[in-house]
């Protein structure tokens, strides 16, 4: 692998990310998979960070998942994109990032078919006065917040606790990072670092201290599909997808996955369990997985949050074998304590795929 | 004979066309932008379909120029019409006045590198056409491990046939190249197995048939009817690949100790410039315009101005040579009759 | 005993070349050297008697038995009377009958 290679690729996709004051948008879904996760994003930006960061309790889902799915047409699904811009012109912003890659992907593709086709964005403009009475202006700059933290990421190092090193040996982590389909595969041109070697995790992995792995699937899907999950007869499709990422980055022993997309650190993370019970295979060390965490987890993990109060005890595959290579304290018997000290109860643990 | 004949390009366009005005008894000057003639030629090693050697045939080329003006390093920064002449400065500060200009500028290579999904200047063992040449010119190359090389891919159409490439064109010498250095590969490397991943295989011209047939019968290139998706880098470093089989309709990837990349041909931006500074027409494949596409490929629209080689889209080398030869005909009976159509 | 989820991992249709077994092949070509030579027109297919009632196509079956696909392709040849038209089409002058021959004979485990 010749770095320098890629380091010009990145430089032909440098998306500018203004710095400061942005208006937020969550996902329909994350906070359900990873339920810390964007509450981490917000109190990270907002509090750690002392950026402006805004949200406005009337936003809504993008739409997305359902024109993903057919179930929804697309002019319908651009006035509810449309409304999510009246929200933000509303509450005196110009920025606009979105959770989500599939709603990122989905803004993207919006502005730009409203660029090609003027006369659709001035129906949907009528469509959305004549059911909300709002109007909206476009984003001046629109990035995923995955491209946040990607800007942000000296500034986390900067105040790090831990780093992706392994304390023990001293040597960094061994770190693969997938992104969503939809982040970049549309429009090169709109992800950090483009499409085809995208710098957005890199970029974080390599600030914190870890070593990117680059496999041979690396590109691929992790299966998620929408319609191949929704479907349950489709789902051994979803399945077999992540099964041959896990074969292919078998071989480089990777200590953790990081990604950008809500569906895919789900499956990442819960084909695991699947798949041991399926084939008795697991991909970590000593009958573990291999931890998944969504990019707003590890800079958490990063700044010194307790992993609790990041919602890791809500993933299938394990993540204390992480936590002990990058020397972070966590209590074992608070691990399934919510909010308030709320017993969560124990989950059943499974056969194959160790757990803790 | 007083008229001043200016060529722009010192490959093997405007090289022929420069021995053949002087043999016609004149002058012409020849403005290289390199400090050598012989443009891509002369990184080349063994040219189809005889593989005679480039350098062969550049040395007899140069030698035919014996007493040409030629200015090396030197650039076009100006050219202007006069009344039936062009007035041109050049970056060496000389200004020149000619009755007739050669456009042969020839090709740009493809950058391979704006493939990203190939890898090439990412992968260690992904390389292209011409550092293949070089290796056999060479004899090394770092990225290719002697020792080791047992599977090796050509990649057909890089950067040609391609849309997103900008490059709509056939590059017409590619198939054609593959073959010959694929068997070149085997004939270095006889246990290694090649396979050839190409579109359609064009291969025109004369005796290309028989490089083909002798490629499968004698060498056992394997070629498979599909366009590499991506390529990707292994634990071990080697280069993993994945094609659809088109002939058997299933996705296919192998594992590669070598990957080559055919990278086309496109067109020149010197060309271009010239062009906007003559205001000559572009045709819709970004190489300039002739002023007609059977007949005369080699003239443009304008006056005194004329064309050889690749300027006006990928060509082989026997086309170039010839074309070079026509337009220094043209270009002779321009000079010297007034009533020349054209 | 695997867990049943009510869906399977599926099995992958990639043709894999780093695993694909040629020992057969090599040893066709070795007595056949104008199975190189097919250049995959689809003549052969087209004249064929049986193939308007079975698939059958000599230009496919050599294709597959590069790609490992060798019981396919033996089931395939199985459909063939032998009735030369193939022969008579081919512009690589193959000598499609007696490669068809050769196959079966080699690949006599394939046969079902």
């Amino acid at each position: 692998m010749i770095y320098q290679g890629k380091q010009k690729i990145w430089s032909d996709y440098n998306k500018e990310i203004p710095d400061d004051h942005w208006y937020y948008v969550r996902s329909c879904i994350r906070q359900n998979f990873f339920p810390a996760s964007e509450r981490t994003m917000v109190d990270i930006c907002k509090n750690v960070l002392k950026k402006d960061f805004y949200e406005n309790p009337n936003h809504t889902t993008c739409g997305g998942i359902a024109y993903h799915c057919d179930t929804l047409p697309q002019e319908t699904a651009m006035t509810i994109v449309a409304r999510q811009f009246a929200l933000m012109t509303e509450s005196g912003y110009e920025n606009y990032a979105a959770s989500c890659i599939t709603s990122f992907g989905n803004y993207c593709e919006v502005l730009e078919t409203w660029h090609e086709f003027p006369e659709l964005e001035a129906k949907i403009r009528e469509l959305l006065w004549k059911s909300c009475r709002r109007e909206f202006r476009k984003p001046k700059y629109l990035c995923h917040t995955s491209d946040l933290i990607f800007k942000y990421r000296n500034e986390i190092a900067a105040k790090a606790k831990y780093k992706l090193v392994n304390c023990r040996t001293g040597e960094p982590l061994r770190v693969v990072e997938h992104i969503g389909c939809h982040y970049s595969k549309m429009f090169p041109s709109k992800g950090v670092g483009g499409a085809e070697y995208p710098y957005v995790l890199v970029g974080m992995i390599e600030s914190w201290g870890g070593n990117v792995i680059d496999y041979p699937e690396r590109r691929h899907c992790c299966g998620y599909g929408f319609r191949q999950y929704h479907v349950r007869a489709n789902r051994g499709y979803s399945l077999s997808n992540t099964h041959k990422k896990f074969e292919s980055m078998e071989p480089y022993k990777p200590d953790m996955i990081i990604t950008n997309c809500p569906g895919c650190p789900y499956f990442l993370d819960r084909w695991q369990y699947v798949i041991s019970e399926m084939t008795g295979k697991t991909y970590g060390e000593n009958g573990y997985g291999i931890p998944v965490f969504t990019y707003e987890e590890v800079a958490g993990l990063v700044l010194g949050y307790d992993p609790w109060d990041l919602g890791l005890q809500l993933h299938q595959t394990a993540v204390e074998p992480l936590l002990d290579k990058m020397g972070i304290p966590y209590d074992p018997a608070r691990k399934y304590l919510g909010l308030n000290e709320k017993d969560l109860k124990r989950p059943e643990l499974p056969g194959t795929l160790r757990c803790c | 004979m007083n008229k001043n004949i200016v060529i722009i390009g010192g490959g093997p366009a405007g090289m022929e066309a420069a021995s053949q005005l002087m043999l016609l008894g004149y002058s012409p000057i020849i403005i290289e932008k390199t400090s050598a003639l012989g443009g891509h030629l002369a990184r080349w090693d063994r040219l189809f379909p005889d593989r005679g050697s480039a350098k062969g045939l550049l040395d007899e080329l140069f030698v035919k120029l014996n007493g040409a003006n030629i200015f090396y390093d030197s650039d076009i920064v100006s050219i202007n019409r006069l009344n039936d002449s062009y007035n041109i400065i050049l970056s060496n500060g000389i200004t020149v006045i000619a009755q007739a200009v050669l456009i042969a500028t020839g090709f740009n290579l493809f950058d391979a590198r704006k493939k990203e999904e190939y890898g090439y200047g990412i992968y260690n063992k992904v390389i292209t056409n011409a550092d293949l040449e070089a290796y056999f010119k060479n004899g090394s190359d770092e990225r290719i491990d002697e020792s080791g090389i047992k599977r090796i891919g050509f990649v057909h159409c890089v950067g040609s046939r391609d849309e997103k490439a900008c490059n709509r064109q056939c590059s017409k010498v590619c198939c054609i190249t593959a073959l010959k250095q694929a068997i070149e590969l085997k004939e270095k490397f006889p246990e290694s197995v090649i396979y050839c991943f190409y579109m359609d295989l064009r291969l025109f011209g004369r005796k290309y048939e028989d490089i083909y047939l002798s490629a499968q019968k004698d060498f056992g290139i394997r070629f498979i009817r599909g366009r590499v998706s991506e390529a990707s880098e292994d634990i071990d470093g080697n280069v993993v690949i994945k094609a659809e089989d088109t002939l058997t309709g299933k996705p296919l990837k192998v594992t590669l100790d070598l990957l080559v990349l055919m990278a086309g041909m496109s067109a020149n931006p010197d060309a271009n410039r010239l062009a906007g500074m003559l205001s000559l027409a572009i045709d819709s494949d970004g190489f300039l315009q002739s002023y007609d596409n059977v007949a005369y490929i080699h003239r443009s629209k304008k006056k005194g101005i004329f064309y050889a080689g690749t300027c006006t889209g990928p060509k082989t080398l026997p086309e170039t040579l010839s074309e070079a030869r026509s337009a220094a005909l043209d270009i002779h009976n321009y000079l010297k009759n007034s009533d020349y159509g054209g | 005993m695997a867990a049943d989820f009510g869906f399977r991992l599926s099995p992958s249709s990639t043709i894999n070349l780093d695993k694909t077994d040629l020992t057969k092949f090599n040893q066709l070509v070795e007595e056949e050297p104008d199975v190189k030579k097919c250049i995959s027109c689809g003549s052969c297919t087209a004249t064929c008697t049986a193939g308007k009632f079975y698939d059958i196509g000599l230009r496919k079956a050599i294709i597959y038995l590069q790609r490992g696909m060798e019981k396919e392709a033996v089931k395939m040849l199985e459909h063939c009377m032998l009735c030369g038209k193939c022969m008579m089409v081919c512009p690589r002058g193959l000598n499609t009958r007696h490669i068809i021959l050769s196959i079966s004979r080699i690949y006599k485990s394939e046969r079902q």
